[in-house]
């Protein structure tokens, strides 16, 4: 049996492009069912919107099953809004009592400038992965299954990392806008498996070399990890720290010289 | 034939890098904001050694004037006669200078780092979920400290601020009078008081903090992290809050 919720007044975020300043502007919804997704809730404002003749609001989302890392939205000061280890399009409208008050804003970046009103471009995060390059395998026929033993703990750990969606709300989160989350998460990822040996010190050092173009820096206060829908631990920054470390140390270019 | 393909097209990904001039390894490693962390974690250590070994060595003022006063003049002749009266201590002093330029270098140059890296605040209040007020207050618990020790130098190692003893000058071997001389003005014991506790703060979150910086992260002890964090920033501040306490309350000096 669903609820309804009454009266939801939205304070959303409104900015025409890149250059605009932008402003708050509010809005109220008067009857949404609890069982619908916040999306659902902005979904159906912007049908009021439209009926009133007026701009829809513009906000990142695609599959709304929280694996695609589209969504966005700062909801009420918490990346990704009030419930744990998900992402917006999975918060739902129960998670908030009639009369609730909330105020919607982009992610605040350099590297993430907003396009329109709650839509930034987060391509700063493609730099990064281009940066890593590629694993060197072979191709060719198929190889058998399970050809490359790897122990469980291992897989499950680069599973975990490899878990990341590039959402983005690691940087939104953080109080100093870095990235270093997203960055160790894809470098842990395949730093851990053994396909990802033979680049594994070039990859640290490109990746968090190219991260430092765009993002600011990592002093531990682990907000990013209380804000990734993915739930994905701060560990990896601190084996992406100890990788980069040890590439700086490596010099393999070097070693194949001697 | 790789090396025909590099100078025609340049480099796409990752194993096919243009040869890029590499700086010194530690210039290379200073210009990154994670090679700044190290450097804050490395220079972090050194001054939680000195800031401990000064802490212990202070509590011989529980011993009496001759103890406190001698470890001081004992302090001189470190390594004596290996090394001259004095060098050891001035190569120390060097290195623990050396160590706060870079700490607060690198802490200014992250700072301004991460200013650019949110040049638009967020409009409406933040809700930080597990940012302590330790971890977000580095900054001004680090100026408050800095202050402090320029401060603490300024009383007891020139004597600037400190008040003049019997003889009528300010004499610097005499350590355990010119403390008590120093704590027992309430407004200076009160500010160390403050400064100290400010102190205690900033290694609750840097004795953590530099654990994730180092990448020294073991499942097997990453619980004690936190522990080891709060224990160094509890027992520095005990020690260093004991010694105007004990002076106002004439335990020593009385």
């Amino acid at each position: 049996m669903s609820n309804h919720l009454k009266d939801i007044i939205l304070k959303i975020w409104r900015q025409n492009g890149p250059k605009d300043s932008g402003h708050f502007e509010t809005y109220k919804v008067d009857e949404i069912s609890d069982e619908a997704s916040f999306l659902e809730m902005l979904d159906y404002l912007n049908e009021q919107l439209i009926t009133d003749g007026k701009e829809a609001i513009v906000f990142d989302h695609d599959c709304r099953e929280g694996i695609c890392g589209t969504c966005s939205l700062m909801i009420n000061g918490q990346a990704h809004g009030p419930e744990r280890s998900t992402a917006t399009c999975q918060l739902h409208m129960r998670k908030f009592s009639s009369g609730a008050e909330i105020v919607i804003e982009p992610w605040r970046a350099a590297a993430f400038p907003i396009i329109k009103d709650l839509m930034v471009d987060r391509s700063a995060f493609d730099r990064i992965i281009e940066s890593g390059g590629f694993i060197t395998s072979v191709t060719g026929g198929a190889p058998d299954a399970n050809l490359i033993p790897i122990p469980k703990p291992v897989a499950d750990s680069a599973m975990d990392s490899a878990a990341c969606i590039g959402c983005g709300a690691c940087v939104a989160a953080c109080p100093n806008g870095a990235a270093n989350l997203f960055t160790s998460a894809k470098i842990a990822h395949l730093n851990l498996l053994p396909q990802g040996q033979a680049e594994r010190y070039k990859r640290a050092e490109s990746m968090i070399e190219k991260m430092d173009e765009y993002f600011g820096s990592c002093t531990n206060h682990g907000e990013c990890e209380a804000a990734c829908p993915k739930e994905i631990s701060i560990d990896v920054i601190a084996l992406a720290n100890a990788d980069y470390r040890k590439a700086k140390l490596k010099n393999r270019k070097f070693i194949s010289r001697i | 034939m790789a090396q025909v393909l590099e100078s025609q097209r340049g480099p796409v990904t990752g194993t096919a890098v243009a040869k890029k001039k590499r700086r010194p390894f530690l210039l290379d490693l200073y210009s990154t904001a994670v090679g700044k962390k190290y450097v804050m974690a490395i220079t972090g250590i050194a001054l939680i050694g000195f800031v401990v070994f000064h802490m212990i060595g202070n509590l011989k003022m529980y011993f009496g004037q001759s103890d406190l006063d001698h470890y001081a003049e004992f302090l001189k002749e470190l390594l004596y006669p290996i090394a001259p009266k004095g060098v050891v201590l001035w190569l120390l002093r060097g290195g623990l200078l050396a160590m706060v330029v870079l700490h607060i270098h690198a802490a200014y140059s992250l700072t301004q780092l991460n200013r650019k890296a949110r040049p638009v605040k967020y409009q409406s209040e933040r809700d930080y979920q597990v940012a302590s007020f330790a971890s977000r207050s580095m900054r001004y618990t680090g100026v408050t400290v800095l202050l402090f020790v320029i401060w603490h130098l300024l009383d007891l190692t020139f004597g600037v601020v400190n008040t003049v003893g019997a003889d009528g000058e300010f004499i610097r071997a005499n350590v355990y009078d010119n403390v008590v001389r120093s704590f027992e003005r309430w407004p200076v014991a009160l500010f160390y008081i403050l400064a100290n506790i400010m102190l205690g703060i900033h290694l609750f979150h840097g004795v953590w903090s530099l654990f994730q910086s180092m990448g020294w992260n073991r499942p097997r002890f990453n619980e004690w992290r936190r522990s080891i964090a709060a224990g160094v920033a509890t027992i520095v501040v005990v020690g260093n809050v004991s010694f105007p306490v004990a002076v106002l309350a004439g335990i020593v000096g009385g």
